[in-house]
C-alpha cells in the first residue's frame, strides 16, 4: 500500500490545530504549507502573523515566522522584505486584522507596492473575540454586535479593501476566491501559487482574498457554511481576478 | 485496465467531526463513526462496505490533514 497523500513538509506533523471544526484556516494553511514545498520556498520562507483566529499559525508552519502588533502585518513583513530581499515574506491576516485595525498599513504598503504576498482571510466576522461585527459583516447579516443584522444606515457597508487596492498601481496581482468545495480550494491554490509567483518574480505587490467559512460564528454546519459562501457572501464579494498587472511590467 | 484498489483511513485522533469529507464523498465511502474521540469530537472513518477510488476530495476538503488514501 503506498500513501497517495503526502503530508506537507512544513507544516508540522501530530499537531491538533485549535481552529473549530469545518473552519477554513485548515484548509488554506494546508494549501500555503503544499504551496511552500512545490515552489521549494519554504527554506527562505518568512510568515508574518496576524491577531485573531490565526495568531498561533506559527504552531502550524515549520519555517520562520514573525508576531506581528494588531493589523501591522503587512508593515512588518516591508520591514523584513527590504532588510533581506533574497527571503519569501508573506503575511497571512484575516478580516479584522487587515481591513479593520491594519487598513493603514494594508493601503500604504500597497501604495507603495512592496514586494510581498498578502493572504487575507476573510469569514465576514471577528472570529476569535466571539463573532462581532467586521468591516466586512455583510447587511443583513447577524453577528453578536449588530443581532439585527447589519443596518447600512447605523453600520455602514461592508468594506472591499482588495477592490481598493486592486486600483493601485504598485498591485501587480489581486484576486477574490472562496474556500467553498473542492473546485473552490483548487481555485485557492492556484491564485495562492500566482501571487506567490509574483513576488519570485520580483514583480511588486500581490494580495489573494480568500473567502473562508466560520461555521462557529456564522451558526452553521460546515456544509452549510460553504453553501453560504456560495450563494450568499459571493454575491457581496464577487469571485474573480480583480487585477493582473503581471505582463505590464509594473 | 483492472481498477487500483483504494483505501482511506482517518486519523481519529486529528479528527473533528466536521463531516465535510462525508458531504463532498461521492461515493459514501466516508461515514460518521458515532464514537467520540479524546478530544471529544463524533470523528468521521472509512466505511467498509463502499468503495474508494482515491479521487482524493475528502482530502482537499479536510481541515485537519486527517486522511490518508492509499493505493495498491
Amino acid at each position: 500500500m503506498k500513501i497517495l497523500n503526502k503530508w506537507p513538509k512544513y507544516y508540522k506533523k501530530d499537531v491538533v490545530t485549535h481552529y473549530c471544526p469545518g473552519c477554513g484556516h485548515g484548509i488554506v494553511h494546508r494549501i500555503v504549507a503544499e504551496l511552500l514545498e512545490e515552489m521549494d520556498l519554504g527554506k527562505r520562507a518568512i510568515c508574518v502573523n496576524p491577531a485573531g483566529c490565526a495568531v498561533l499559525a506559527y504552531k502550524y508552519f515549520d519555517i520562520d515566522v514573525i508576531e506581528s502588533a494588531h493589523g501591522r502585518g503587512t508593515a512588518i513583513a516591508t520591514g523584513a522584505k527590504r532588510v533581506r530581499p533574497d527571503l519569501f515574506v508573506f503575511t497571512y491576516q484575516g478580516d479584522g486584522d487587515l481591513s479593520a485595525i491594519g487598513t493603514a498599513e494594508t493601503i500604504h504598503s500597497a501604495n507603495r507596492g512592496e514586494h510581498i504576498s498578502v493572504i487575507f482571510i476573510n469569514n465576514a466576522v471577528y472570529g476569535m473575540t466571539g463573532g462581532q461585527m467586521a468591516p466586512t459583516t455583510l447587511i443583513g447579516q447577524k453577528t453578536t454586535t449588530c443581532p439585527a443584522g447589519r443596518d447600512p444606515k447605523f453600520q455602514g457597508y461592508p468594506l472591499h479593501i482588495t477592490d481598493v487596492v486592486a486600483n493601485f498601481p504598485g498591485v501587480v496581482y489581486a484576486e477574490r476566491v472562496a474556500v467553498n468545495g473542492p473546485a473552490g480550494i483548487q481555485k485557492t491554490k492556484k491564485a495562492i501559487q500566482t501571487a506567490f509567483q509574483c513576488q519570485v518574480d520580483e514583480l511588486g505587490y500581490s494580495i489573494i482574498e480568500v473567502l473562508s467559512p466560520c461555521p462557529t460564528n456564522w451558526k452553521k454546519t460546515p456544509a452549510d457554511s460553504f453553501k453560504w459562501i456560495t450563494e450568499t457572501m459571493s454575491k457581496e464579494f464577487p469571485i474573480g481576478v480583480l487585477t493582473d498587472k503581471r505582463g505590464s511590467g509594473a | 485496465m483492472a481498477k487500483t484498489k483504494c483505501r482511506v483511513v482517518v486519523r481519529s485522533e486529528f479528527c473533528k467531526g466536521c463531516n465535510l469529507c462525508i458531504e463532498y464523498c461521492k461515493k459514501g465511502a466516508l461515514k460518521s463513526s458515532g464514537e467520540l474521540n479524546t478530544m471529544g469530537y463524533h470523528c468521521a472513518t472509512a466505511d467498509a462496505e463502499k468503495e474508494c477510488i482515491g479521487c482524493m476530495v475528502c482530502t482537499l476538503v479536510c481541515p485537519e490533514v486527517a486522511i490518508e488514501v492509499y493505493s495498491e
